[in-house]
């Protein structure tokens, strides 16, 4: 019996050498992003921390690392929350995690999100509140190829209609409603994170985010031609123009921490930095791209620049600055959320949300600051710059 | 010739059945419809085109190039690599604890009848909770647990979620086997006044490693698919299943891309079970005095 035995202590000494060393425990949260910050920075970054003069701050993206939060990710690397005394940590989102809960939870201090899906959540007993609506217009949008001549939301009618579903649909329900299209009118298609379906035509309009998904498709080579497919073979439904668009990342924070004058100094802070990096990825899209690409996005190059300059045709140029909440357009996102039904007939929100959901006060302070410091907010002589997608957005 | 077919013929039956697989995606490639095979509006074959199935070698050419064309990328196959061993890593972590809790449940399960009857049915119905509703319940309870200095991240929560799922199949096989000894096995044991911790030693343990050894390659498949899809879940940054989410986006420009972390994930299954291999050969002498299986 003692050969069996030896035996047996290698074979479990050497599962748990494998556990313990593939774990690759440093004790650091990989949720967290470790944004490549440039070297000046991440010098003065330790400094600050080591000197003990930083707040610690935690953000839950809606998503995993990309350029639609190449603002927040700038504002690291270049040190824009270290001069406002934060050390912000980046959590990533994933599949199943709503940053609104985690943020209403207590587990981190803000959160980005999309007002709608918020609305639902604040209706069921969410304290949190848009203290910053970053994108002022929307970027979904719903295509078609040019053969299948659907170019407003009545042309939907009787078609296979994608949709991701999770909140995501929205937008398209309220357009089609105002034209007179009901949901039971299309074929609801389930749509994946890819355009194969959409490709293959099992889909004849799928919704599309002008910065990820348009340029999925504008990756693909066109079997007919053997080039890439261009804009020129696209039909897109714009909801920003259909005027059935909601608004989408907002900076979100805990409303009862807000009587707490700390939190609201931070809170102002906390946006002055982020809005600040929205400006630098404006100004440089191509070092916008880079820091989120080193910051471990797996995108393709040429994609994750497009993001970024599509993101920025969302901030810029911005009606009143950037961060201020529309009284239009945020009761434009209300009424759509009460009076739009889904296919189970549902709306988003029965009644009129809190107006602790939203307010003014804190961005309309960090623009003050950020006027007073020469940055401009509104970036009115903004010009997206050209990006030629690669095939599979290499 | 023949001494050689005996010698390897494991590792010839292994190459085969590859290839026969490779070789049917090919074949079905060139030769099926391009729509694919559909029964009224079902589709039961899928379609051929590059998009939906890309060609073997293309899949595995794709290992080879850049992961992006970021200057200084890696190549797709050492990011692969990288994320199924880190994927490895916390399933291996989580199958540890998924065993250690296992085999304790079901040694106090055969322990005492009355916890058998109390625990059984929470052990089955905790497989009913779909992952994706504890994922991130165990994220954030987790993120309030600090274990002597140890903070809480999320690669616990993923190997928690592995031995979620590896707990149970250790559990129940463990205690089948462990209650498999004969009656008159026991009897004996009992007339000669042993008493219950040197029958477990030296009849129930060496009796239960034939129902065991299946449990545990059971338990380390589970826990891979819990560390993978756990990961989807949560977000977490690193392995295979982020990789999944993140390649998916080239599927239509690069469809040989979004297949990588789909072999990492089917090399570490077949890793995983190799492990297990390895045990059972250890285990080999109990299993000789173990009942039939």
């Amino acid at each position: 019996m003692k050969k069996p035995t030896l035996k047996l202590g290698v074979a479990v000494a050497a599962l748990a050498l494998v556990a313990s060393g593939c774990g690759s425990d440093d004790g650091k949260n990989s949720s967290e992003v470790d944004v490549a910050a440039n070297k000046d920075c991440a010098e003065r970054t330790q400094e600050a921390r080591d000197a003990d003069e930083l707040d610690e701050v935690s953000l839950q993206l809606q998503w995993v690392s990309q350029a639609q939060f190449a603002g927040y990710y700038a504002a690291v690397a270049e040190c824009f929350y270290v001069d406002e005394g934060l050390d912000v940590k980046i959590v990533e989102g994933g599949v199943d995690i709503v940053p609104q809960d985690v943020l209403a939870s207590g587990d981190v201090d803000y959160a980005i999100s999309w007002v709608p899906k918020v609305l639902g959540s604040i209706e069921q007993g969410a304290k949190i509140t848009n203290v910053a609506q970053i994108f002022e217009r929307s970027a979904t949008t719903q295509i078609s190829f040019k053969d299948k001549d659907i170019t407003k939301p009545a042309d939907l009618k009787g078609k296979a209609v994608g949709s991701w579903g999770f909140g995501n649909e929205w937008e398209l329900f309220a357009g089609m409603q105002e034209a007179g299209v009901g949901v039971g009118d299309i074929n609801l298609v389930q749509q994946a994170f890819d355009m194969n379906a959409f490709l293959a035509g099992d889909i004849d309009a799928a919704q599309a985010m002008t910065y990820n998904e348009y340029a999925q498709v504008l990756e693909t080579v066109n079997p007919d031609t053997g080039k890439l497919y261009t804009p020129a073979d696209l039909n897109v439904i714009d909801w920003n123009d259909v005027g059935s668009a909601m608004l989408q990342d907002a900076i979100w924070a805990q409303t009862e921490k807000l009587s707490d004058a700390d939190y609201e100094a931070q809170t102002v802070a906390f946006i002055k930095a982020s809005i600040k990096g929205w400006a630098f990825v404006r100004d440089n899209p191509e070092d916008g791209a880079k820091i989120v690409a080193e910051s471990g996005s797996e995108l393709g190059t040429s994609h994750q620049l497009w993001m970024t300059n599509e993101v920025n045709k969302l901030l810029w140029p911005s009606t009143n600055g950037v961060g201020i909440i529309d009284d239009a357009a945020w009761k434009q996102t209300v009424d759509i959320a009460l009076h739009t039904k889904n296919e189970t007939g549902a709306s988003i929100i029965s009644k009129e949300p809190p107006a602790s959901a939203h307010t003014n006060e804190y961005v309309e302070k960090a623009l003050a600051e950020l006027e007073a410091d020469g940055v401009d907010t509104k970036g009115a002589g903004f010009k997206p710059i050209e990006v030629e997608l690669k095939e599979g957005g290499k | 010739m023949a001494q050689i077919w005996t010698r390897f013929r494991a590792v010839i039956l292994g190459a085969v059945g590859v290839a026969a697989v490779v070789a049917s995606w090919d074949l079905y490639k060139a030769l099926g419809p391009e729509q694919g095979v559909l029964i009224g509006d079902t589709r039961i074959l899928p379609r051929t085109t590059d998009l939906a199935m890309p060609h073997s070698w293309e899949m595995l050419q794709r290992f080879t190039e850049p992961v992006t064309s970021l200057a200084g990328a890696p190549d797709a196959f050492s990011t692969v690599y990288d994320a199924s061993m880190f994927s490895l890593g916390l399933a291996a972590r989580g199958w540890l604890i998924g065993v250690v809790v296992g085999l304790l449940l079901a040694l106090v399960m055969s322990r005492f009848r009355i916890i058998e009857s109390a625990l059984l049915p929470w052990v089955v119905l905790s497989q009913t909770v779909p992952l994706i509703a504890i994922a991130p319940l165990v994220r954030r309870w987790g993120s309030a647990v600090e274990i002597g200095g140890h903070v809480w991240t999320s690669e616990d929560s993923v190997a928690v979620i592995a031995a979620y799922l590896a707990f149970f199949p250790v559990a129940v096989g463990a205690l089948r086997g462990l209650k498999s000894p004969e009656a008159t096995h026991l009897d004996l044991m009992r007339a000669f006044g042993i008493g219950w911790w040197r029958t477990l030693l030296t009849l129930r343990i060496p009796a239960s490693v034939p129902y065991l050894l299946p449990a545990l390659r059971l338990g380390a498949a589970s826990a891979v698919i819990g560390a993978v899809v756990a990961e989807v879940s949560i977000g977490l940054k690193g392995g295979l299943g982020r990789m999944v989410i993140d390649y998916a986006v080239a599927a239509s420009g690069d469809p040989a891309k979004p297949w990588a972390p789909i072999f990492g994930a089917v090399a570490i299954g077949l890793v995983a079970a190799g492990a297990i291999g390895l045990l059972g050969l250890a285990l080999r002498p109990f299993r000789l005095t173990g009942v039939a299986q």
